[in-house]
């Protein structure tokens, strides 16, 4: 009990230390960084009407924006206050024009100008004053400690300790009272007051459209390719279609037209043409259903996730164990990626891993179906460009839902993939 | 014989009706319908049922559902069941029982009339008729563990997927183009081979067959 009073105490101080620590360094840079930026770019956008500015502003203005960024870096990991940085991409390569006005057109630069002059006034004293609140009652004890003579005999008259006017022992105690007040202040507020700092940072400079316009970047490019793919994959059918079923059941219908001519005329020939008509038929019905399996496999739309997993499970030539626990079904098209996503980690384990047992683990918490592939193989399995598993991560984003890869080399190798989603 | 036929699909309702008609079975109903399903299996008490997978009103496994339903109220009743696509899934579950008397068959068997009729039969009279997909399936996860049915002699392998599908020693024989007595040895080599009991009923030893590919890794 006395033990952790103790330590609570004993993290309060080390914690008022470091924060008053943190708040001078930021106090130091704060001001030069601020006021230059602030200059350099009022400058630098005041020199765009002769031309110079078209050339200067594009690099002062990403200074401002290294400048920013790094200050929401600190706030996160100092105050804990997360900044999101929102501003908007600008095309490789564009010329000086397309650059600066690009830059001027994003409110968030403009966010960032409002944000130097608050930041080297406001922002400033506010991360200075934990440190003073911590370091001027030292000098306070120091001139209660006798210090107090040379302050006392300087020609420039009284000197004042706060309100406190230090002229002897007596009023040099006094000064020291006052710093026990201060340091007794310090103790609560050091920690509080750099946190002003940086919820005063976020007040100016976050947006509170920096998640929104992160989420529809996001979305635009899961968007796209979603597009893409369903693209790719129409075409695919297509293809397939006309080239297989559709070539075959023209076949029959040929052919039965032949077998009509025939029937009277040569009797043996057109029993022979039946069995090759009903032999394409087969054929291409045995095409279309792999063509559904493709697209939507039969178990899953009659049984859901769990079943059409075991199902797939059943075909694999490695011994795989299923366990399911979802309470109810999702919607179809989460269904859907959810299995293609399970079916393609399951037949990259079979292909690459070596792994002679499988698990395949579904179950759905805190509004999210988890999906994990794990085998006993060799490992080393690497989520790269144009590998199976970026394929399957691009797939999940369009839900907005994540795959973990976790594979050391020697195996074994562990896929999650995670899908937001509510059951129905 | 009476059968209850099951199948959405009015093109394939009537076709079947007139296979089987024509093969002399009599249709007790021919509906297309889970709910009307499960009121004729248990009314008319057919002697085999034909079911599809995939029936109206939920278009997911109410055929199947009803199929197996109507086998746990009175064991033993024969159901073949088709569908556009075969799954190990859902054979295992016809299966479970062990009683016999299932079938579970593509769509596609259709084409081959004499086969589906013979399947039909087969299942009525408490025999077996698997989708030889199902049986490849089987064999080829097998093969993939390279055990015991790797000792088996192409020819015996043969006889071992025409035996997993329900088929007896003399429809083995006709098959094949051999004598009886040749599938009697090979099947004699091939229980040796697999451990299995040998049996003259048709019926459990299919199943035992079956049981061994399920989970004799």
């Amino acid at each position: 009990m006395t033990n952790d009073t103790k330590n609570g105490r004993g993290s309060r101080a080390r914690g008022m230390g470091v924060a008053a620590l943190r708040g001078l360094a930021l106090a130091l840079v704060t001001l030069p960084g601020a006021v230059l930026c602030f200059v350099l770019s009022l400058v630098s956008i005041a020199l765009i009407p002769i031309g110079v500015g078209l050339v200067t502003t594009p690099w002062v203005l990403t200074g401002v924006r290294a400048f920013a960024d790094w200050r929401r870096a600190l706030a996160a990991e100092w105050g804990g206050v997360r900044i999101p940085s929102a501003y908007r991409p600008l095309p490789r390569g564009a010329n000086p024009w397309t650059r600066t006005f690009g830059m001027l057109g994003d409110p968030a630069t403009w966010r960032d100008l409002r944000w130097l002059p608050v930041d080297m006034t406001a922002g400033f004293v506010t991360a200075l004053l934990p440190a003073v609140l911590l370091y001027y009652p030292l000098q306070g004890f120091a001139i209660a400690a006798g210090l107090w003579q040379p302050f006392a005999d300087s020609a420039a008259g009284t000197y004042w300790y706060g309100f406190v006017p230090v002229r002897d022992q007596t009023s040099a105690l006094g000064a020291g009272a006052l710093a026990l007040v201060l340091l007794f202040l310090a103790h609560f507020y050091t920690a509080r007051l750099l946190d002003a700092h940086f919820r005063l940072t976020r007040a100016v400079l976050g947006s509170n459209q920096g998640e929104l316009a992160e989420r529809v970047r996001v979305l635009t490019e899961t968007r796209r390719d979603a597009v893409d793919t369903s693209a790719a994959e129409l075409r695919r059918i297509e293809r397939d279609l006309h080239d297989g079923a559709q070539a075959r059941l023209v076949a029959v219908g040929m052919d039965l037209g032949t077998i009509e001519a025939l029937l009277d005329k040569d009797p043996a020939k057109a029993r022979e043409l039946i069995g090759q008509a009903r032999k394409s038929s087969v054929e291409a019905l045995s095409e279309l259903r792999e063509l559904v399996r493709g697209i939507h496999p039969p178990v899953l739309a009659e049984r859901g996730l769990g079943d059409a997993v075991r199902a797939l499970a059943l075909r694999l030539p490695v011994v795989t164990e299923v366990n399911v626990d979802l309470p109810g079904r999702a919607e179809a098209p989460v269904e859907s990626a959810a299995y293609f996503a399970v079916s393609e980690v399951l037949t990259n384990a079979v292909k690459h891993s070596g792994a002679d047992r499988i698990w395949v683990d579904l179950h759905h918490t805190d509004g999210h179906l988890r999906a994990t592939v794990s085998d006993n193989g060799k490992g080393g399995a690497v989520i790269e460009a144009g590998s199976g598993l970026a394929g399957v991560e691009r797939r999940l984003g369009t839900f907005d839902g994540v795959l973990a890869v976790s594979s050391p080399a020697g195996g074994p190798t562990m896929v999650t993939m995670e899908i937001p989603c509510a059951l129905s | 014989m009476r059968v209850v036929l099951a199948e959405d699909l009015f093109l394939l309702r009537d076709g079947l009706v007139r296979l089987l008609q024509a093969h002399d079975f009599e249709i007790a109903a021919a509906v297309e319908s889970g709910p009307e399903l499960a009121a004729a299996l248990a009314e008319l008490e057919p002697d085999v049922a034909v079911v599809d997978v995939r029936l109206p009103p939920t278009h997911t496994d109410e055929g199947l559902q009803c199929a197996l339903q109507a086998r746990r109220r009175r064991p033993g009743l024969p159901v073949l069941v088709l569908s556009q696509h075969v799954e190990q899934l859902y054979a295992r579950e016809l299966l479970a029982d062990g009683s016999g008397g299932v079938g579970y068959l593509l769509k596609d068997r259709v084409f081959d009339a004499e086969q589906f009729v013979d399947a039909v039969r087969r299942v009525a009279a408490g025999g077996t008729a698997m989708d030889p997909q199902v049986i490849q399936q089987l064999l080829a996860r097998q093969a993939g563990d390279g055990r015991p049915l790797a000792r088996l002699t192409p020819r015996e392998r043969e006889v071992l997927e025409l035996m997993a599908q329900g088929r007896s020693n003399a429809a083995i024989a006709g098959k094949l183009v051999v004598t009886e007595r040749a599938i009697a040895k090979h099947t004699a080599n091939i229980f040796a081979k697999l451990g299995l009991e040998v049996s003259d009923d048709d019926n459990r030893r299919v199943l035992a067959v079956l049981a061994y590919l399920d989970h004799g890794r």
